[in-house]
C-alpha cells in the first residue's frame, strides 16, 4: 500500500470511526456502507487533508478507491481533469 | 422489470414512510380558507409551513388587481417574451423591482428554480469556478449542472474554508462566482454576509445572494440580508422568488452589472419557457408595493417568528441557531419524526415533515414558517398542541424542560 493509500485508509477510518480494508476495487459506497453525508463529509476531509478541492463532477465520478487516489493525484500535480 | 427500477431506493424508503399511515409528500388539503387555515380531512387546521411569509395570498387588493389583470389581459401569455412578445406588467414589474433594491436591471422569470438555473448557467462557463454553499438549494445545485463551470462546494456557512478553496485556486484563469443564501430553508439560519462579502473582495470573486426566503423579511426596508448585513455594495446579484413573501408564482434577478441584458438572449431557461401570465404578475406588483408600504407585515411576522422560536425552546425543543420565520425542530429519529408530525396533523396543526436528503446533515425536522397574518392565538395554540404532543410521546421529559429552563 502506497502513502497515498494509507492516508486514505486513515480518513476513511475517521469519519467512519472504525478500521477499514481498502482496494483499489474496494466501492466506496456499496463496500464501505457510507451514505451521501458520510461521502460528503470524507470528501471534505481528503480535501483539507490534500489542500485540494475536488469539482463536483469529478466526485460524481468517483467510484472505487482507485478512482478516488487516481483523482487526488491529477489534482495534487496540477493536471486538469 | 421497469425503467424507473433504478429509484428502487427511493421507492423503500418512501414505503416505510407509508407504513406509518401518512404520506408528509402528498398532503391533501379539501379547501384552503386562508393565509393561515385551511381544512384537511374535514377538519380545521392551523398553516404553520406555506412559506406565506407576509400573508398576502388572500389580501383583497392583490386578488382584485390580479382579477382585474385577468379580465383585461387573458389567463396566459401562450409563450416565451422572446417569441411571444413582452406584455406591459413584464416591463412594469421589472422595473419595480430595480427600483426597489435601487439596481440598474431586473429580469423575471416564470419560477424562482427557473431563475437559479437561468442565471447561474448564463453566468458561469467553461473555465469558470462556481462556489457553492454544500446546504444550497436544489436550484442552485440544479442550475451548477446546466453550465459548463467548474463547480466547488465549501463548508455551510463557513467562510473560512470559502477562502481557503478560492486560494487554492490563486493562479487559475477564469471568474469565480460565490452563491449563498438569505435564509436557508431548512434550518432558517441566515449566511455569514459580511464575512463572505469580505472573502469576495479579497479574492476578487462575484457574489450572488438567493433571497428567496429573506425578501420581505429581512432588513429595514425588506430587501433581505443583504440589507440587514449592509453589504448591498458587495452583492452582484441577488436572486428571489415571488412564491414566499409575494404570494404568488415567479424569479427574478436583479444586478448593476453591465450587459445584463445578454441574458435575455442566452440564458435557456428564460428563453425556451412561457412567461408569466397578467393575473400572477398584477398580484406580485401589489404585494411588492404592500411590502415596501407597511413595514408593520414585517414587524408582526418577526413578533411571531420570535414568539414561536422562544415558546418551543423554552419547553425544550431543539430549534435552529436564530429566530427568523422558518423555525425548525430537530426530531432524534425518522420513526418519532412521522408520529410527531403526524399527530400535529391530527391536532389541527400543518407543517412541514422535512427528512435526508432534503435536510442538511442527515437531520429530520418538524419544519415550520410563520406569517406576518398569524394571531398570536394561533401562535399559542400552535405551541400548546406541539407541548400536548410532546408530553403525549414523552418526548418532553421534565429533564429536558429543566435543560431548557422551562421548570
Ligand atoms: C433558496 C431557494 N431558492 C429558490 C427556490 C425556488 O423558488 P420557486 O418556488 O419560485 O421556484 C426556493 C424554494 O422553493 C428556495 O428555497
Amino acid at each position: 500500500m502506497g502513502p497515498l493509500r494509507s492516508d486514505i485508509a486513515d480518513i476513511f477510518e475517521q469519519v467512519l470511526g472504525h478500521p477499514v480494508q481498502i482496494a483499489d476495487n474496494t466501492n466506496i459506497v456499496e463496500d464501505l456502507g457510507m451514505d451521501s453525508l458520510g461521502v460528503m463529509n470524507f470528501v471534505m476531509a481528503i480535501e483539507d487533508f490534500y489542500d485540494i478541492s475536488i469539482p463536483l463532477d469529478r466526485i460524481a465520478q468517483i467510484i472505487t478507491v482507485g478512482d478516488l487516489i487516481h483523482a487526488v493525484e491529477d489534482l495534487r500535480s496540477g493536471t486538469p481533469s | 422489470m421497469s425503467i424507473l427500477d433504478k429509484h428502487s431506493a427511493y421507492r423503500h424508503a418512501y414505503d416505510t414512510l407509508l407504513q406509518h399511515g401518512v404520506d408528509p409528500l402528498n398532503v391533501r388539503f379539501d379547501s384552503v380558507l386562508s393565509p393561515t387555515e385551511g381544512m384537511l380531512n374535514g377538519r380545521r387546521t392551523i398553516l404553520l409551513g406555506t412559506n406565506n411569509y407576509l400573508g398576502l395570498t388572500f389580501d383583497p387588493d392583490c386578488i382584485e388587481k390580479s382579477v382585474e389583470a385577468t379580465r383585461s389581459q387573458g389567463t396566459g401569455t401562450t409563450g416565451s417574451r422572446v417569441a411571444n412578445g413582452t406584455y406591459d406588467s413584464h416591463t412594469r414589474l421589472e422595473h419595480e423591482l430595480a427600483d426597489f433594491y435601487g439596481r440598474k436591471h431586473a429580469m423575471v422569470f416564470s419560477t424562482g428554480y427557473q431563475a437559479n438555473l437561468g442565471v447561474l448557467s448564463a453566468l458561469v462557463g467553461r473555465g469558470d469556478h462556481l462556489m457553492l454553499d454544500a446546504d444550497s438549494h436544489a436550484s442552485i445545485y440544479d442550475g451548477s449542472r446546466l453550465g459548463m463551470a467548474e463547480v466547488i462546494r465549501f463548508r455551510h456557512n463557513n467562510p473560512d474554508d470559502l477562502h481557503k478553496r478560492l486560494r487554492r485556486l490563486e493562479g487559475m484563469p477564469g471568474h469565480r462566482l460565490i452563491v449563498v443564501e438569505g435564509i436557508y430553508s431548512m434550518l432558517g439560519d441566515t449566511a455569514p454576509l459580511k464575512e463572505i462579502a469580505a472573502v469576495k473582495r479579497e479574492t476578487g470573486a462575484y457574489l450572488l445572494v438567493d433571497e428567496a426566503h429573506s425578501l420581505g423579511v429581512l432588513g429595514e426596508t425588506g430587501r433581505g440580508l443583504a440589507e440587514k448585513a449592509g453589504v448591498e455594495a458587495d452583492v452582484d446579484f441577488i436572486v428571489g422568488t415571488f412564491s414566499k413573501s409575494l404570494g404568488s408564482v415567479g424569479g427574478f434577478c436583479v444586478s448593476d452589472s453591465p450587459d445584463f441584458d445578454i441574458m435575455r438572449i442566452v440564458s435557456r431557461p428564460y428563453m425556451f419557457t412561457a412567461s408569466l401570465p397578467p393575473g400572477v404578475m398584477a398580484s406580485t406588483l401589489e404585494a411588492l408595493h404592500k411590502l415596501r408600504t407597511e413595514p408593520k407585515l414585517r414587524s408582526d411576522l418577526m413578533r411571531n417568528a420570535h414568539r414561536l422560536y422562544d415558546g418551543l425552546a423554552a419547553m425544550g425543543f431543539e430549534t435552529g441557531p436564530e429566530a427568523n420565520p422558518i423555525v425548525a425542530v430537530a426530531m432524534p429519529d425518522q420513526d418519532l419524526a412521522v408520529v410527531f408530525w403526524k399527530m400535529l396533523l391530527e391536532s389541527g396543526l400543518y407543517l412541514n415533515l422535512a427528512l435526508p436528503p432534503a435536510t442538511p446533515t442527515n437531520v429530520r425536522l418538524l419544519r415550520t414558517s410563520v406569517s406576518a397574518a398569524h394571531t398570536i392565538e394561533q401562535i399559542d395554540t400552535a405551541l400548546a398542541i406541539f407541548e400536548d404532543v410532546g408530553r403525549r410521546l414523552g418526548f418532553l421529559t421534565d429533564e429536558r424542560r429543566r435543560a431548557a429552563g422551562a421548570l
